[in-house]
Formats: structure tokens, C-alpha cells, sequence
């Protein structure tokens, strides 16, 4: 795509602890900085609208859809993506909770159910399924049914 | 087009002076642009790193809320959840954990939305809104804020700083009960708040209900003191406060609803509200959303 250099602002985006200089439009979704500016793609552009929760990253700890967050807006905030879920090639339990539970159908869901579970750990380490159930309720899943996602991330609290 | 991010009031008024508008979440701006609603603005003030509205801080003169604190602390602050609880019911189903944590009290009543949860608590426990410009400061009552959907009556360089709410008194208490088809990423079908104040006998002295989502704006119902006051919440109580609601809404009829559905179900709303308002006053603990004590919305 082509940036307008007249529009563009010079930001740095600190994603996964690394820090990323770029130029940015304003209007500019942090979605988009992160997929193509950074080239992480795990994150996924799902519905584009808010909706489905595909894209959720984490913005200093918490929650955010970032296909309708400015990326502009993200400058001096840590940015945790899937990508830094992982140490290195050893999975978080949450990541491997996810395989041993079957949580995984076509995958497109996926980082941001992770997202989402991870976030919804650091602020609850022992949530009941019902706390699971709204800690994931802006994550939709078209496969699964759910079960075996909310299975993963009550195994990881049993794990823990 | 420009950006700012402010850590002051005083830097986000001089940007609003210049022309800039200001940005908290964006979850309204933002989608709001995306769907081709309204372009983005040229110019943005980033508001939400400033310390001065992320406050709550309750007082001798009440409890003032700074106007982008987030759904997400509001749902859990005790405070409001203890105080103000309908605007912690409120706050609990907005959106998902990610809009709630994005998403401010600031922004929910300026965009003005006649479906926002957190306006009909606001109405009935007497909220305040605090708007500043680069000419001084004003509050006006919180229902005079909204004029139209989608629309408030702040001139464009008033920026909204906080919510003003009275301290709250022996003996109260609120509920925001609304119908969903679903638990999570919903928008009000329609919703009710309600706040009682009873005696030591369990009669209610004074009580408020406000109704989302069935107007042009959040509305209140009149007349409820003269229909329940001065006896303990009976079913004649709950049956007249369903009736008014539902005779004084004026609703429309779009994709999540008829109209004459609307005016029906906003009255049970409305019932349960109340019911749930005067419970908490009597001391029950029903956990925050009352929604979900009332077993609302597909499990």
C-alpha cells in the first residue's frame, strides 16, 4: 500500500518487547501496522468490524480488537501479539493446553481465543467456566462449538 | 491530518481549541469511520493518558467519575459497585472484556446513543456531566446533555472531563436490567434503570426509572414516585411502574425488534428493575450484572 508521507506520523510500536519505528497514517487500524508494517501475521483480520474478536492483541495486558484501534494510539504501550505467547519454541501452557483440549479446528480463531484466555488469566488465575465464557464472549468460533476451547483454558488453570 | 496524544486537560482543551476532536478507545470513532458513518476527523487529541480524567473520587459532595474511565473499571470499582450499582450493572454488559477495556463512561454519553447502557443509571441517581472548554467549565443535569440519537448538546469546543453523581444515602439502591438475545458484543433491545430510596420500614420514599433504546434519547418515566411511594414495592407497585413504562416509551421498530415488542418488554424491564433496585436496598447482595441473576440472554 502506499503511505501519503504528507499524512504520515512517525511512530514507534514496541510489540512483543521488540521496538518497531515506522510511518503511519492516523487513520491507519493497529491491525494492519502489526500484519504489515511489523510482519506478524498471526494476528487475523477476521470480520474487520469489531465483532469477531480474531484480532485481538494485548495493549498492556488487556484486550484489544485492533482492526478498529488506531495504531497511532498504541505508541508507549506494550503490544503482546500470539507471537509472544511462546518462549522461544516451548509453547505457553495455555498454547499447549489448546492442542491436548482439541481447541483447535481451522486455526483462523485461534490467536485471538489465546489472546483473550491469556488476558483473562493474568487478571483471574483460577476463573470458573462461567468467567471463561465472558472472558472469551468477544471471540466467536465458528467450528468448535466452544467446548474444547473453554476445556483448554480450564486445563490450564488445573495445570497451573 | 493530524494527531496529539494529551496528558493534560489543559493540552487536550488548547487541541480542541485549534479544531482537533478527542479520541479515548475509538470504539465508537473509530468503527464509526469504518463503516462510513463519519470520516474521521482531521485533526485527534488522544485523551486517554490523561491521569486528570482517569480518576473516580468519592467525596463530602458526591462521587465524580473522570470521563475515560473505562467500562472494565467501572464493572469492578467498589465504589460504583457498592454506591452506584446500576452503572456497574451497566458498564458489565457493554461489549466484550476488549470494548470494556477500551471503551470509556466519557465516550458511551457523548456519542449519544439512544441503546447506551450506562445513560439510564446516570438519569436516576441524578448525574451530573462536567464539560470544559478553553472558556471555563459547566455542568448541566445529564439529561439534558442528549437532544437527538446520536447527537449531545456540547458545543464542539467543550470537551466532557467528568460524571457528577450526588453521595449516595442510607437505605438506596439501583439496578439496569436489559433485554439481550445474547451475553456478549449486544446492544440493548431495550433497558431500564431503576433507583429507590426506602425508609426503615422498607417504604419507598422516592424512586426513579429511566428506560434505553424505546426514544429519540435515554428517557425518564414520570411519575413513578406518585405510583409506588410511601408503602413497601408490592405488586400493584410493579405493575404500575410496567404500565408507565411501557405507555411512555416510543419506540421504533428495526432489526432486533418491533415496536410493539419494545414497548412491551421495556416495561417488564423496567418491573425488574425496580424489583431489583429495592432488593439491593434492602440488603440483598445480587452480584453485578443483575442480569445475570435474572437468568437474561441465551445461556
Amino acid at each position: 500500500m502506499t503511505i501519503d508521507m504528507n499524512n504520515a506520523t512517525a511512530v514507534t510500536l514496541r510489540v512483543n518487547g521488540t521496538d518497531y519505528p515506522m510511518l503511519l497514517e492516523t487513520g491507519r487500524n493497529l491491525l494492519g501496522a502489526i500484519r504489515n508494517e511489523v510482519g506478524l501475521t498471526g494476528t487475523k483480520e477476521g470480520c474487520d468490524d469489531c465483532e469477531c474478536g480474531a484480532c485481538m492483541v494485548l495493549l498492556d495486558g488487556r484486550p484489544v480488537n485492533s482492526c478498529s484501534y488506531l495504531a497511532v494510539q498504541a505508541q508507549g504501550r506494550e503490544i503482546t501479539t500470539i507471537e509472544g505467547l511462546a518462549h522461544g519454541q516451548e509453547l505457553s501452557e495455555l498454547q499447549t493446553a489448546m492442542l491436548e483440549a482439541g481447541g483447535v479446528q481451522c486455526g483462523f480463531c485461534t490467536p485471538g481465543m489465546l489472546m483473550s484466555a491469556t488476558a483473562l488469566l493474568e487478571r483471574n488465575p483460577s476463573p470458573t467456566r462461567e468467567e471463561i465464557k465472558v472472558g472469551l464472549g468477544g471471540n466467536l468460533c465458528r467450528c468448535t462449538g466452544y467446548g474444547r476451547i473453554l476445556d483448554a483454558v480450564e486445563r490450564t488453570v488445573t495445570i497451573r | 491530518m493530524s494527531f496529539s496524544i494529551a496528558t493534560t486537560v489543559a493540552q487536550a482543551l488548547t487541541a480542541i481549541a485549534d479544531g482537533a476532536r478527542p479520541i479515548a478507545g475509538g470504539s465508537d470513532l473509530v468503527v464509526g469511520a469504518r463503516h462510513g458513518k463519519a470520516p474521521l476527523p482531521d485533526s485527534l487529541v488522544a485523551i486517554d493518558r490523561v491521569a486528570e480524567l482517569s480518576e473516580i473520587e468519592a467525596g463530602a459532595d458526591g462521587t465524580r467519575i473522570g470521563a475515560v474511565v473505562n467500562h472494565a473499571r467501572l464493572m469492578t470499582d467498589p465504589i460504583v459497585v457498592d454506591n452506584y450499582t446500576a452503572l456497574a450493572d451497566a458498564a458489565a454488559l457493554v461489549g466484550s472484556p476488549a470494548t470494556r477495556s477500551v471503551g470509556t463512561l466519557g465516550g458511551n454519553i457523548m456519542n449519544g446513543s439512544p441503546a447506551m447502557d450506562t445513560g439510564a443509571p446516570l438519569i436516576v441517581m441524578g448525574a451530573q456531566v462536567e464539560l470544559q472548554s478553553a472558556g471555563g467549565v459547566r455542568t448541566l443535569s445529564i439529561a439534558d446533555l442528549w437532544d437527538a440519537p446520536g447527537s449531545n448538546t456540547a458545543a464542539a469546543d467543550e470537551l466532557c472531563t467528568a460524571v457528577l453523581l450526588p453521595p449516595p444515602g442510607e437505605r438506596c439502591g439501583s439496578a439496569y436490567v436489559r433485554l439481550e438475545y445474547r451475553r456478549a458484543m449486544e446492544i440493548a433491545v431495550v433497558g431500564a434503570a431503576a433507583a429507590v430510596v426506602l425508609d426503615d420500614a422498607g417504604a419507598i420514599v422516592n424512586a426513579r426509572v429511566a428506560l434505553a433504546a424505546v426514544a429519540p434519547t435515554i428517557i425518564e418515566v414520570g411519575g413513578i414516585e406518585d405510583r409506588v411511594a410511601g408503602r413497601p414495592l408490592d405488586d400493584d407497585g410493579r405493575a404500575a411502574v410496567a404500565e408507565a413504562a411501557s405507555a411512555q416509551a416510543s419506540p421504533i421498530s428495526d432489526m432486533r425488534a418491533s415496536d410493539a415488542y419494545r414497548r412491551h418488554t421495556v416495561g417488564v424491564m423496567a418491573r425488574r428493575a425496580v424489583d431489583a433496585a429495592v432488593r439491593r436496598a434492602l440488603g440483598e447482595e445480587i452480584a453485578v450484572p443483575v442480569n445475570r441473576a435474572l437468568g437474561i440472554g441465551a445461556a
